[in-house]
């Protein structure tokens, strides 16, 4: 096995870990909010993904520019969903939870079907083909920028959730609902905006990864199931973990592509799923098995 | 209420006589998936324990007696027990690693889903299984092959596996097994406390479920002679198999049943309206809506709401 490789693989794995981390860290906090599982976080990737593409193609805006927008799109897509639907069934059964989130995932990706076909698309960078060469490593530029662009932006969300006042109330009710209620938090406003500022992570994450990954609609279930591996990995309701997560998930899905055959790669996910769970099944930054 | 069960299945024994052969196939597909749908409903119902990753067990009682069919020469109708056996196995080997560690809700719900990933991407990857592009299976006519040239077979078949099923989640929930399950489902720290033993019956229900679900494996694979990891491990599966128990009402001796009759139709009906003419993905939207609006509406399923308004217009 030549080292080049390995390094190779290394280095491609971890830059294209801090979508992952975005997109878990979404998950995440939505999760450790309301104790809803996200079934449609990655349908809604995608769609920050055709967003970027759409003002890509008409309008011109790279997508290193416009994932700020496709941020803000899913933002309100997230408030709509949390509002008008996620927040009636807050207090039923989980099944019914479970339920609602895959009508929302079918309906997201089929709309996205319907809109723009089935065919796989890639969204053009200007940062498109530049390279740097670290030593006998190549980097792509456009997933160096991908990745410190997510890490910049989960460590914003990090800072947030710590500094501000909105996000200590965020915090609050996801620590003790009842106990915020009691100190005056507004638990609905704060379920809004978390589901919000969890979408917003993979509209963000969706339009930063559009062009280093092609895509199609049907991309977003296994971006669910990625996401899904990589919150139990790290520790369910935890940010690190979901931030090391992403990043750890990334870099053994790109090493499993070189020692074994790129097809096996989703394999390794599993396989650190499973190995997590047998020694460590709160996960590597969760306080309890939930 | 007895005699609306003998009435209703000598309806169902009788109707294939006067079906057209399109019905037929709508009735072969409510009675296969309210079967599919019993069966998770004892682990997911009745002990609720959300598994969302069904299809693994479709998927190896499928391979398993088409691979023992094909490769062996063992007869189908031994083989479809074999590879329940085997589905068991994987249920239990699932069900140990889950509920060992008390994985509760939603962890246990993404374990699920993570294990029939795996299944899926291996058989993917293992040539002698027909890789990513399956398996097909010839079509002889055999019956001995669990193969038959009249559909109205299939019919009596999937008929009798629903049934089946129906009668094991019966008995399960007359017996001491299936209150102990109502009772870990409903709280299962003061189950403990009250000294049932919550994993040996958690595993129990799960082997159960699981056994039964892989028998359904070789039905599938049988009635459409081809198995390709995509639709017999895959996600879209395992969702099939979840909402029609939930919608119908989990928990319930009649909510899969009820959930099957509902939902079948309509997904068979709108695929056909919708599903053609360049509209690709309308039906699985007009699908998503349905499911939305059943949580809206019906938040506890069909089967309680109907049961009630049964029970609301017998009172004088």
């Amino acid at each position: 096995m030549d080292l080049t490789l390995v390094l190779q693989g290394l280095v491609s794995g971890l830059l294209f870990g801090g979508v992952y981390s975005l997109m878990a860290v979404g998950l995440t906090l939505i999760f450790g909010v309301m104790r809803v599982v996200n079934f449609a976080h990655g349908d809604m990737m995608v769609w920050g993904m055709y967003l970027a593409y759409v003002l890509a193609a008409r309008a011109g805006v790279d997508p290193y520019l416009s994932f700020v927008v496709c941020a803000g799109a899913l933002f309100v897509l997230g408030l709509i969903v949390q509002r008008g639907l996620v927040d009636r069934i807050i207090a039923a059964p989980h099944e019914m939870q479970i339920l609602l989130m895959l009508g929302v995932a079918l309906v997201l990706e089929n709309v996205a079907l319907m809109a723009f076909g089935p065919e796989p698309t890639r969204v053009r960078s200007a940062l498109g083909g530049a390279a740097l060469w670290l030593g006998p490593v190549f980097v792509d530029v456009a997933r160096l920028v991908t990745f410190a662009v997510a890490v910049a932006l989960t460590i914003g969300l990090s800072l947030f959730l710590d500094r501000t006042d909105a996000g200590r109330m965020i915090r609050a009710v996801a620590d003790n609902t009842y106990g915020a209620l009691v100190i005056g938090a507004d638990a609905r406003r704060v379920y809004a905006v978390a589901f919000g500022v969890g979408a917003a992570c993979v509209g963000a994450a969706g339009a930063l990864v559009s062009p280093i990954l092609p895509f199609q609609p049907s991309t977003g279930l296994s971006l669910s199931v990625t996401s899904f591996n990589i919150v139990i990995i790290g520790g369910m309701g935890s940010l690190t973990g979901a931030f090391i997560g992403g990043l750890l998930v990334s870099v053994a899905e790109s090493l499993g592509a070189v020692f074994l055959k790129p097809s096996l790669k989703e394999l390794m996910s599993f396989s650190l799923l499973i190995l997590i769970l047998l020694v460590r099944p709160a996960g590597l930054f969760g306080r309890r098995a939930l | 209420m007895k005699w609306l069960l003998v009435v209703a299945l000598a309806a169902l024994l009788a109707l294939p006589a006067v079906l057209s052969s399109y019905a037929l196939t709508i009735f072969i597909l409510i009675f296969f998936y309210g079967f599919l749908g019993q069966a998770w409903n004892i682990v997911g119902g009745y002990a609720g324990q959300l598994s969302a990753g069904h299809a693994a067990f479709v998927g190896v009682g499928g391979y398993t007696a088409t691979m023992l069919a094909t490769s062996a020469g063992l007869t189908p109708w031994l083989g479809m027990f074999v590879g329940a056996a085997l589905a068991g196995l994987l249920g239990a080997i699932i069900g140990y690693l889950g509920f060992r560690f008390g994985l509760r809700g939603f962890y246990f719900v993404l374990l699920t889903v993570a294990f029939a990933e795996i299944c899926r991407v291996a058989v993917s990857n293992i040539d002698a299984l027909g890789g990513p592009l399956g398996l097909y299976i010839t079509f002889t006519g055999d019956p001995r092959q669990f193969q038959f040239q009249d559909a109205r077979v299939y019919y009596y078949i999937a008929l009798a596996l629903m049934l089946v099923a129906t009668l094991v989640a019966w008995a399960i929930g007359r017996r001491r097994f299936g209150i102990y399950l109502a009772a870990i489902r409903e709280d299962e720290t003061a189950a403990e406390a009250s000294g049932v033993n919550a994993f040996k019956y958690k595993m129990l229900a799960m082997v159960v479920s699981s056994f039964l679900t892989g028998l359904g494996g070789t039905f599938y694979a049988f009635y459409l002679f081809s198995l390709q990891p995509g639709s017999l491990f895959g996600i879209p599966l395992s969702v099939e198999i979840i909402i029609r128990p939930i919608v119908g009402g989990a928990g319930t001796l009649a909510g899969p049943i009820l959930g099957s009759f509902i939902l079948t139709p309509l997904a068979e009906v709108s695929r056909l309206y919708l599903g053609g003419g360049g509209l690709h993905g309308a039906h699985l939207i007009a699908y998503g809506v349905l499911l939305i609006a059943v949580v809206l509406f019906l938040p506890e399923g069909a089967y309680p709401r109907l049961r009630r308004a049964l029970q609301r217009s017998r009172r004088p």
